[in-house]
């Protein structure tokens, strides 16, 4: 009686001191990246969290796009503001190697699997970083507004983003080498499993960008990731690159006639990433955020994979309308066809030449 | 006569020279005290980060700190073929000390600059470093076949020193070649020197635009009586007072395809509907939305020297028999040529730093040196390539006043 009450008592202290911490932190930063999915995020982990925390504040900076530049200039002037950061794979690991954020031993930090399998067995595999906890798979894919072409003249390819004689209209891309010069060479008729191995080659380069000179006076080019839907519905753009779950979002929620070309999507990885010193502060919280219940649950708020393999089966209808999520997720079998796995490698080594190439080529 | 021989002295018997010091000091610190502030709030927030600047564009602390072994082990070798042993190893070394400090990747970055692959060979072989067994050299080209290429190694002695030129190189579109001669990049990776003549005539022509556009209404501001140019003054400041980003993001609701005015273009016939024009994302927009929001700068000194004009000069070389233009030409035009000069130097300068307004209306065509350097500072994340294009626009607009000063003379300018 007595132990059970001693026990008793050191949870009490145990969690109102636990309570007293994050009350006196006061605010958890969060970088991410806007709209749609910053949502999701708020709705799947950050809820649920300050329900079982009240009187945390949990504040969302939407600067994940400028994130490593952040990270850089806080941890140099040794004051690091944000608590977690969300951040793609390629720049996590710039990160990681300058020091930048905290290594995560995923076992001891993460939480296991409903059936025990540890956290770095259930993560789809090679997606756990050294810095790096993964929360989603989504995918960069070409859109367009289907009332924009007549109804049985649709366009279904890559090589119909290209093709300005059957499907004419202004296309909008992101203004950076990534992912444009792999659609130009898919258009050009090279597989996805050799996207890279060609590009990898001067001519290739070469080809990519002849390619994307057919179209260049038709883009206008986004830098912002809201832009692009904005501009389809605008009518102003009849094509536009785009996150999958932007487009969902549009299509799901605001029932806006956008239809996915998902020929040549290019699917990566999206995460977490602890700044330096941050640990402590941001374990809890990423323990729960990342466990399998939370990822399938973003699932339901937009449309991109959880992960998490254990995720996978949880993932149901979307929490608004009711609608299957399946299909409308980046690795549902029929869109996967010609899927390109974004090559972080090659991006780490050619995306500084790459990019001065690609500046002089709009500038000209 | 004696009493004049005697120093002055105050009612409290203290000599008038010294009192008179005293006194003079106490004003004197006080002015100084009331300096101070701004003195040291510029040093603090204008010129001290100039320096930094300055300093970033050449410093080249990357290889030399993080790399001391290798730094010092290179420094014998003549460049000819493979580097010794000797350098391999102490590069081995580097490898596994940088890995474990956690602070490799700052030289990957670093050597990516001047080589694509730089980053990759740097990290990959810092993950392995420390499995690697002597001899080094054939080890490190077996595990990259990379390190057995000279122009790598000769590009790591080039950059292990501590001040480089190699990102004045970067932003003027040259580079070196491994052997060190420096050469212009080819034309398709030269960017950076068409745009600062880009932004210099552009700049340059808002400038001309805002002159236009400006001199009649500060002529009216200054003639018309009080009631009405009160009301014209209120028309001038209140788009000055609206928030940057609102005038820039109304222009592109007037510009654009879809917008205002190529709809009442289209509604008056003057053009097709499939034929509306492209007034924004090029240069055109950028032109148009600068222009307006520098206005006001160009509109206020003028004003104020004009203000100052006396009406009687011009009816006197009337009442002389001078025609109305010729009147104007010779005796009011040169009277307001210190607004002018004030005006055209606020305008270009503030122009020319310009980046929010080209980056939202500019598209490709309407971009500015400026959005480079912002750039560089947020995404790509080369700070010394967007510090040493930094100065060297700062250089351009110390050199364009310098002449300003040799062909108009600074003493001129007159911001009322």
């Amino acid at each position: 009686m007595k132990k059970l009450l001693t026990t008793a008592i050191l949870a009490g202290a145990s969690a109102l001191s636990a309570q007293q911490a994050s009350a006196a932190e006061g605010t958890f930063a969060i970088v991410s990246w806007g709209g749609a999915y910053e949502m999701s995020q708020q709705r799947a982990y950050v809820e649920p969290w300050v329900k079982q925390n009240p009187g945390l504040n949990v504040i969302f900076e939407n600067k994940a796009q400028t994130a490593l530049a952040g990270l850089r200039a806080q941890v140099q002037a040794n004051n690091v503001v944000w608590d977690l950061v969300d951040m793609l794979p390629s720049e996590a690991i710039i990160a990681c190697d300058e020091g930048l954020v905290e290594p995560i031993d995923a076992d001891v930090i993460l939480a296991a699997a409903p059936d025990g399998t540890p956290a770095s067995k259930d993560f789809i595999a090679g997606s756990l970083g050294e810095c790096f906890i993964p929360q989603i798979v989504y995918s960069t894919i070409v859109a367009f507004n289907s009332e924009m072409f007549p109804a049985d003249k649709q366009p279904s390819s890559m090589a119909d983003v290209f093709d300005l004689e059957n499907f004419p209209g202004k296309r909008s891309l992101q203004r950076k080498p990534i992912n444009n010069l792999e659609w130009a060479l898919i258009a050009d008729g090279v597989p996805a499993d050799k996207v890279y191995d060609v590009l990898s080659t001067p001519e290739g380069v070469d080809q990519a960008f002849a390619k994307l000179g057919t179209i260049k006076d038709q883009v206008i080019w986004w830098e912002e990731g809201a832009q692009p839907p904005q501009l389809l519905a605008d009518k102003e753009v009849a094509f536009g690159s785009a996150y999958n779950g932007r487009i969902f979002n549009a299509q799901v929620n605001e029932k806006q006639p956008f239809q996915i070309i998902w020929d040549g999507q290019v699917f990566e990885l999206d995460g977490w990433v602890v700044p330096k010193g941050k640990l402590d502060v941001a374990k809890d919280f990423l323990h729960f955020a990342t466990d399998t219940q939370r990822l399938a649950d973003q699932a339901k708020y937009i449309s991109y994979g959880p992960a998490r393999t254990s995720s996978a089966a949880l993932v149901s209808t979307h929490a608004d309308t009711g609608i299957d999520m399946k299909p409308h997720m980046p690795t549902y079998e029929p869109n996967f066809q010609n899927a390109i796995a974004k090559d972080d490698l090659f991006w780490a080594d050619h995306l500084d030449e790459l990019t001065e190439r690609f500046n002089a080529w709009l500038a000209n | 006569m004696t009493s004049i021989a005697a120093p002055l002295t105050t009612a409290d018997g203290q000599p008038l020279k010294v009192s008179l010091r005293r006194a003079q000091r106490r004003s004197r610190l006080r002015a100084v005290a009331l300096v101070l502030p701004l003195f040291l709030f510029l040093v603090i927030s204008f010129l001290m980060p100039i320096a930094e600047m300055l300093l970033r564009s050449v410093e080249n602390p990357e290889i030399v700190e993080l790399m001391p072994r290798t730094t010092e082990a290179i420094q014998d070798w003549d460049g000819q073929g493979l580097p010794p042993e000797a350098v391999f190893q102490a590069a081995r070394e580097d490898l596994v000390a940088g890995r474990l400090a956690r602070n490799i990747g700052t030289v990957g970055s670093r050597l990516n600059y001047e080589f694509s692959g730089g980053r990759s060979l740097i990290t990959r072989s810092s993950r392995q470093a420390a499995r690697w067994e002597a001899p080094f050299k054939d080890a490190m080209i077996a595990a990259d076949r990379r390190w057995g290429d000279p122009e790598v190694w000769q590009i790591i002695q080039r950059e292990a020193e501590p001040y480089t030129l190699s990102y004045y190189l970067a932003a003027l579109d040259m580079a070196y070649t491994p052997d060190g001669e420096i050469v212009k990049k080819p034309a398709q990776q030269s960017i950076y020197v068409d745009l600062f003549w880009r932004t210099i005539w552009m700049s340059m022509l808002i400038t001309a635009l805002t002159l236009v556009l400006g001199y009649p209404v500060a002529y009216l501001l200054a003639t018309l009586p009080l009631r009405y140019s009160n009301l014209l003054m209120i028309l001038v400041l209140l788009p000055f007072w609206t928030s940057l980003l609102v005038r820039t993001t109304t222009w592109i609701a007037i510009l654009q395809t879809q917008g205002v005015l190529n709809d009442m273009l289209v509604w008056v016939g003057l053009i097709g509907n499939q034929s509306r024009a492209q007034m924004i994302y090029n240069q055109t927009g950028t032109i148009v939305a600068m222009t307006h929001i520098l206005l006001p700068f160009m509109i206020l000194p003028l004003y104020s020297v004009m203000k100052t004009i006396s009406p009687a000069y011009m009816r006197a070389a009337r009442s002389l028999g001078a025609p109305p233009f010729i009147a104007y030409l010779r005796i009011y035009l040169p009277q307001t040529a210190p607004g002018i000069g004030a005006g055209g130097i606020l305008v270009f300068i503030l122009s020319i730093g310009y980046y929010i307004t080209p980056a939202l209306v500019g598209g490709e065509s309407g971009r500015f040196i400026t959005n480079f350097v912002a750039y560089h500072m947020q995404v790509s994340l080369n700070w010394g390539l967007a510090a040493a294009i930094g100065t060297i626009l700062l250089g351009a607009v110390l050199i364009l006043y310098w002449l300003y000063n040799r062909l108009i003379g600074i003493d001129s300018l007159k911001f009322g």
